[in-house]
């Protein structure tokens, strides 16, 4: 009980150091868990394809598009069970900060080669009969309060005009990382228009989306399909899903790579500020443990004496920070653009890391000092001038 | 009447850069139960050295050192921390006070060690705070304390053990005449009163009066 006062009394001496070190392990923390948050959702993501499917894209960029006259071809090839494809359409829902996935999809076979999208009978036989219908994730429904039979209006861009589509699907999603952001619509609509609008830019494909019967032949058949169009105007590339979705923001990537280190790097600064502040003060106490010891304070009593102190500083330092994390990750989600991920939440494995990282920085900045004042000779300790 | 400090052949020296500085040679004194000794001698002659051997606060390099029926100089770290708390108590130059805890809590300090309750170390400490003057500033820290009173709360902290050696090296060093005859009529006191026996480090011959004997070391002998 006493000692727990002294360490609390310890460590309000220098109020302002204590106060700034408190607020910098705090800051620290929040930093943590905000890039471990994204880092997370990022690598969820990614595990959220699937690795029975394949990606066929054009070599050079999956922005120039394909054929629509491949389909048949790829189809043909040994172990593909189906295909489908897309095309990224852009355009602009209500205003430029509505940002999901709008994608013109073939309905005939999308959710067959999708099966997390969950949709009922009913919805995908009603999205499949009108060529204007499109179907929705749940979490757009929710966002913008849209019910069946509502008409989103896109203003395309990448296909210029508007767009009005009839809502008759609303998928709901298979696992908790199912992307429920995003909106299907018929290609077979959009091509039409495309080629009435805009001759030459009819039977256009963003990629093919190949799903492969055994997933353990996934290089041999992306390798057969690549080489049916080899020398073709339009070569192709084909990578699993997984390696698409990387590749598929690979500038994010490497963002994403830098943010896991700086992660880890920021837990190493906050050591080094608490080891700092523990070093000063324990520095400045030699004279006290020396006093402690002649009076027959054990070992174990100081060491409890500058442990807790760090562990005191370190845990309120980082239950703040960790207090602070969830609404300041929220508010993070509020200022990116709308959908911009496509879910965004604090998973247990963050906050697991935080708690470790605030009681190791506890630990470790304990160390020095405690060996410090632990192998300081009495009579040295009352030489010492500070 | 029995020797409570007996010191034979005391040598005692440090290392500095890989050169060995003597500091006692062969030393050998006694000190007999509820005297007063005052240890003289010009600054460096080893005084500090000599309490702090005899205190059990350091080791010798070579000789005897039995205290209160102890051969201090066989016993282990942990063995020597308790034979300190329950037979010496020790008072310094610049008081040496724990700066966050008030006089009561740094008095209170060498009881936590022991098995005493809460409410008996209350009459303990409050009992040692009452001898030395400051029943009234118990809650006071040492910050709000003058330099006399800082010393007499150490003083009480080194008595509130009721150890029966006291230690105290230039108690009245770092204070001004007045709150100087104030710890040396205290400390007179503890000797006479309390049968504490008190072995005082001073180069003030004032103080030293105070003393039952007086021993002079230069360079490291007694002369
Ligand atoms: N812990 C120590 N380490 C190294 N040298 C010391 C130590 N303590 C004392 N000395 C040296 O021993 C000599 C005697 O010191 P000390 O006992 O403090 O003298 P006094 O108290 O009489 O002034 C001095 O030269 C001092 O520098
Ligand atoms: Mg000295």
């Amino acid at each position: 009980m006493k000692v727990l006062k002294l360490i609390f009394k310890n460590a309000l001496r220098h109020k302002l150091r204590t106060t700034l070190t408190i607020v910098g392990i705090a800051i620290a923390v929040i930093a943590f868990g905000l890039l471990r948050t994204v880092v997370t959702i990022w690598d969820s993501s990614v595990d959220a394809t699937m690795a029975n499917r394949l990606i066929t894209r054009q070599s050079v960029s999956f922005i120039f598009p394909l054929p629509y006259s491949y389909k048949e071809k790829i189809e043909s090839v040994p172990g593909v069970s189906k295909v489908t494809f897309q095309n990224w359409f852009g355009g602009t829902y209500i205003d430029k900060n509505n940002f999901f996935a709008r994608l013109a999809v073939d309905p005939a076979t999308m959710f067959d080669v999708y099966p997390e999208f969950i949709l009922s009978k009913d919805e995908l036989n009603n999205f499949k009969k009108q060529r204007n219908a499109c179907v929705i994730g749940e979490d757009i429904a929710k966002q913008y309060k849209i019910k069946l039979g509502d008409i989103m209006t896109l203003d395309g861009d990448i296909f210029p005009g508007r767009w009005d589509f009839v809502v008759r699907g609303i998928y709901k999603g298979k696992n908790k990382n199912t992307d429920k952001t995003q909106m299907f619509f018929q290609w077979d609509y959009v091509n039409e228009r495309m080629k009435t609008e805009m001759p030459g830019r009819e039977n256009e494909v963003g990629w093919y989306v190949v799903q492969v019967a055994n997933p353990n032949k996934s290089a041999e058949i992306s390798n057969q399909i690549d080489a049916l169009f080899k020398n073709s105007t339009a070569e192709t590339k084909t990578e699993t899903e997984r390696a698409f979705a990387q590749g598929f923001v690979s500038a994010s990537g490497a963002i994403i790579s830098a943010m896991n280190v700086m992660s880890f790097v920021i837990i190493g600064i906050i050591m080094l500020v608490l080891a700092n502040t523990m070093i000063m003060s324990a520095r400045e106490r030699t004279r006290e443990y020396a006093v402690f010891k002649t009076l027959g304070f054990s070992r174990l009593h100081l060491t409890g004496l500058i442990f807790g102190e760090s562990m005191l500083i370190s845990c309120l330092g980082g239950g703040i920070g960790l207090f602070l994390t969830f609404p300041i990750v929220a508010g993070f989600e509020q200022a990116m653009p709308k959908g911009f991920f496509p879910f965004f939440f604090i998973e247990p494995i963050t906050v697991v890391l935080a708690v470790t990282a605030t009681i190791l920085v506890g630990v470790i900045s304990a160390i020095f000092p405690i060996h410090k004042a632990l192998n300081t000779k009495i009579v040295d300790g009352f030489r010492y001038v500070g | 009447m029995a020797a409570i400090i007996q010191v034979k052949n005391l040598f005692k020296s440090y290392w500095r850069n890989n050169l060995e500085i003597p500091v006692l040679h062969d030393l050998t004194l006694e000190v007999e139960e509820g005297e007063f000794l005052a240890l003289m001698g010009p600054s460096g002659s080893g005084k500090t050295t000599l309490l702090n051997l005899i205190a059990g606060i350091d080791r010798p390099t070579r000789g005897e050192v039995n205290v209160v029926g102890t051969d201090i100089a066989k016993l282990g770290e942990s063995a020597l921390a308790k034979w300190r708390s329950s037979n010496v108590g020790f008072v310094f130059q610049f008081y040496n006070l724990i700066p966050v805890l008030t006089a009561f809590e740094n008095v209170e300090l060498p009881l936590l060690l022991t098995k005493l309750s809460k409410a008996e170390r209350k009459k303990h400490v409050e009992t040692a705070l009452s001898i030395v003057g400051l029943g009234d500033r118990m809650s006071h820290y040492p910050k709000q304390l003058s330099g006399g009173q800082e010393q007499r709360v150490a003083i009480a902290r080194a008595i509130v053990t009721d150890p029966s050696l006291l230690v105290a090296d230039e108690p009245t060093g770092d204070l001004d005449r007045k709150s100087a005859e104030e710890i040396l009529i205290l400390m007179d006191r503890l000797n006479k009163e309390f049968k504490k026996t008190i072995v005082m480090v001073t180069h003030d011959p004032h103080a030293a009066q105070k003393a039952s004997r007086q021993l002079h070391l230069e360079k490291g002998d007694l002369v």
